[in-house]
């Protein structure tokens, strides 16, 4: 196949344009300097900045791919990232006390994680056995989840002083900030899962033909099932970061409209939202995509009213050209 | 007669494939042509060619003698070209008048004016020799009656051709013979028909003209009279038709000992008493009408519907609470009916949709190795000659046939005890239903058990070892041996003896 007629083609050629524009327009923005012993430069800023979207995205495209849609990965982030808080604080009356980890970080991680998991079960509970409509189902979350985020935190944020968890979100290893080591693996383990195992294929299938792929054999309520857990547990992981960075549980901000966010990365990146063929790769690039557009009109000065209104235009014409529809009729044009 | 419209030396090519190879067709006023090929041969193509829904490569249209561009579907209707589709394609919550006139409504300066819609919609259908009342809703009527509507819109356009793909395909016997007398008609009034069908009979009962195709070129064009059967098949084909007769499958009973047995199975409200017993290397038939209780039987079996009443029997175990997925574990595999629906995973490749039964057995972390599913693939590919461009195609490019091919070797990759076959053949052309019969012969032999639903009783009777007659939603008996004829089934399906 022509690289042309790829998913990729089109968001690497936005993204390209961008930095274009960039190297031309802004100087200094493809600068890189290491100050004590970390990255700093635009573009190491970019992806760190992408890094929760991207880390949500990545498990939106399971749930795209089987024909559903997870908006409730900002609330599972919030309550992810309250249980977080809260094991650390320990603040006053809160249910989470009777849990004491002793400060110890990867128990702290484990349990937060085992709570997205839990919102994850539930979500795919609704979605495969009761049959509800995704959006209808996630929705419950979306809206009640915060809502348990803000009871764990009695509406307020919880801050904390913990310099180890806080390394989650502002430090960095091997010069490279910690929050895109934690993408990078779990870009690596959803990588292994979808391509080296049946795994991707089931779910492709199902989004594809749902009565077919169990005329097949597959168990497609237990396919439909794990991608809301898996994509709950990585929502859950996303919602570490921000918590990380600004060493506090803000139960009302974290993960505030990053499922759109998520959602327009899986769509730039070529994955239906009927479901069906996806592509992780195209998720990605189309996290990174939107960052950059953000980052390059902040750094030009911008307002930032007008900065949403660009990155809609520059989706449209991003989601256009991904159109089958679209593409066919322009290359007709062309060939006349 | 006239020429009336002239295909010449038609050359189109998709991705990978050369689909019309300088393919000429012609249509004379007042004839009734058949188009008639295998699938793949080019039909679908060169019809989408006339209609205006492909742009041809090379070659050129004439139009009574002059030189004509099809731009659009929307161009060919308004120089003469019709097309009534397979499927019925109108609006079936609005009037018969309205769905005639649909898009190009009598309008006047205060709206449309409904009894000049309803007086063209009338005329239209009295040409057809029907006199129906034309304010009823479109659903409410006869598939025979839509698929006319269809023809009447047509007509209403002052077509000088029309082509009609595969019109019969969802008519009974009755309706067939009503659509052949207003087709008969419109003949006699000039106009040029091609007619596109799998049914060799009705090609012969309406027919003045053939034209075959076979891999995109012209094999034959002549008049009917001067082409039988026979020759037309193996033309078809490309092989001589004497040897595909294949010998019936013996009637004696199989001396196999019976995995399955069921005894007065049946669902409420969708099928009942069902008694069979099947065994290794037997083909249990079920035939009779189409909503008889045949694709009932098979959902049963295959654990889509629970049966209510009655058991059914697994190795001498009762299957309670019997579901699809218990179904598989016994190996059990079912080509299901609707191919699109329920079948094929469109976007899918060739070689994905081929292995996902054999990939869906091993689970989800024992992946077969993609050099093992190439193996696979190729081994299918070339023995049920599935004929695609690669294997990683979308199956949705590939023609009903050999979308059928894929997704009954889905199955015999991994092997099964029981295929439930429902109308394995539908859609398919006459080469590939013997291939799939012999194949079935093969896999009976060495020890496969089948069950065979068709619509063709010619197909039942030469392919099961025997049959389960099914009539109106029960199961009226169970002929073997010599008993197993077109004639005794036919008799039990209308109902004479039991």
């Amino acid at each position: 196949m022509k690289f042309r007629q790829s998913n990729l083609f089109w968001p690497l050629m936005a993204l390209l344009g961008i930095l274009l524009f960039n190297l031309i327009l802004t100087p200094g923005f493809f600068h890189v300097e290491m100050r004590d012993g970390r990255l700093f430069g635009s573009l190491i800023d970019i992806v760190n900045r992408a890094a929760p979207v991207m880390i949500l995205s990545l498990g939106m495209t399971l749930v795209i791919a089987t024909g559903g849609v997870d908006l409730s990965v900002g609330a599972v982030m919030a309550i992810a990232g309250a249980v977080a808080g809260c094991l650390i604080a320990r603040p006053e009356g809160c249910i989470l006390n009777a849990l004491n980890v002793h400060g110890s970080i990867p128990a702290i991680i484990a349990v937060a994680l085992f709570v997205a998991l839990i919102c994850g079960i539930f979500n795919g509970f609704l979605v495969s056995f009761l049959e509800i409509q995704p959006i209808v189902a996630t929705l419950l979350l979306m809206v009640a989840g915060r809502g348990v985020a803000q009871l764990l935190t009695d509406g307020q944020i919880v801050t904390f002083n913990d310099p180890k968890f806080a390394a989650l979100g502002s430090g960095s290893t091997f010069a490279i900030p910690n929050p895109i080591w934690l993408f990078v693996i779990a870009a690596i383990l959803i990588g292994l899962l979808a391509r080296k195992s049946a795994y991707g294929l089931f779910v492709e299938a199902v989004g594809n033909n749902p009565v077919a792929s169990r005329y097949s054999g597959i168990n497609a309520k237990n396919v439909k099932l794990t991608v809301y857990v898996i994509c709950a547990v990585l929502a859950g992981l996303a919602g570490l970061i921000p918590t990380a960075d600004i060493k506090g549980a803000d139960a009302n901000n974290v993960g505030l409209y990053l499922e759109l966010d998520a959602i327009l990365a899986v769509a730039i990146g070529g994955t239906s939202l009927a479901g069906g063929r996806f592509s992780i790769a195209g998720s990605i690039l189309g996290a990174i995509l939107m960052q950059s557009l953000t980052t390059t009109i902040l750094t030009r000065g911008v307002s930032a009213e007008i900065t949403l209104i660009l990155k809609a235009a520059v989706v449209v014409i991003v989601a256009l050209f991904q159109a089958p529809e679209f593409r066919a009729r322009f290359a007709r044009r062309r060939a006349a | 007669m006239a020429e009336l419209l002239q295909l010449r030396n038609i050359q189109k090519s998709f991705p990978g494939v050369k689909a019309l190879d300088g393919v000429s067709f012609t249509v004379r006023a007042g004839e009734v042509h058949a188009l008639m090929g295998e699938n793949g041969a080019g039909k679908s193509t060169l019809i989408k060619v006339m209609t205006g829904v492909h742009t041809l490569d090379s070659g050129e249209i004439l139009l009574e003698g002059k030189p004509i561009q099809i731009k659009s579907p929307q161009d060919a209707v308004s120089q003469g070209i019709s097309t009534v589709y397979q499927e019925v394609n109108l609006v079936p919550n609005l009037s018969l008048a309205e769905n005639i006139c649909l898009g190009r409504e009598s309008a006047g300066f205060t709206g449309i004016k409904w009894k000049e819609v309803k007086e063209r919609a009338e005329r239209a259908m009295a040409r057809l020799g029907l006199n129906v009342d034309v304010r009823r809703p479109l659903g409410s009527f006869s598939i025979a009656i839509q698929q006319m509507a269809a023809i009447a819109r047509a007509l209403d356009v002052d077509a000088k051709v029309l082509v009609l793909d595969e019109p019969t395909s969802s008519l009974d016997r009755d309706e067939v013979k009503q659509l052949f007398e207003a087709i008969t008609k419109l003949k006699n009034e000039g106009m040029g028909i091609v007619f596109v069908t799998h049914f060799l009979d009705q090609v012969y009962a309406v027919s003045d003209h053939i034209t075959v195709l076979r891999n995109g070129n012209n094999v034959g064009d002549a008049p009917i009279d001067q082409l039988p059967r026979l020759e037309l098949v193996s033309m078809m084909i490309g092989r001589d038709a004497s040897a595909l007769e294949s010998e019936r499958v013996a009637k004696d009973p199989i001396q196999s000992t019976s995995f399955i047995e069921t005894q007065d199975m049946g669902h409420s409200g969708s099928v009942e008493g069902v008694n069979f017993t099947i065994g290794s290397g037997e083909v249990l038939g079920l035939a009779g009408l189409l909503g008889s209780g045949r694709t009932e039987t098979v959902r049963l079996l295959y654990g889509i519907d629970s049966a209510n009443h009655g058991e059914l029997k697994i190795d001498g175990r009762s299957a309670s609470g019997h579901k699809t997925s218990k179904a598989i574990a016994s190996g059990f595999g079912l080509c299901p009916e609707d191919r699109k629906l329920e079948g094929i995973l469109p976007d899918l490749s060739v070689r994905e949709n081929l292995t996902i039964v054999l990939q869906a057995r091993q689970g989800w972390f024992r992946k077969l190795s993609r050099s093992k599913q190439d193996e696979i693939v190729q081994v299918f590919i070339d023995s049920l000659r599935i004929k695609t461009a690669s294997p990683e195609t979308p199956i949705k490019n590939l023609s009903g046939g050999n979308q059928q091919k894929v997704i009954l070797a889905r199955w015999l990759a991994a092997n099964p005890r029981l295929l439930l076959l429902d109308e394995p053949t539908r859609g398919i052309d006459v080469g590939a239903k013997f291939e799939i019969s012999a194949l079935i012969e093969k896999l009976r032999k060495e020890g496969m058990a089948f069950v065979f639903v068709s619509s063709e009783l010619e197909e039942v009777v030469r392919s099961c070892t025997k049959i389960a007659v099914m009539r109106d939603r029960k199961m009226v008996g169970m002929l073997t041996g010599e008993e197993a004829s077109e004639e005794k089934v036919m008799s039990m399906i209308a109902g004479g003896e039991a």
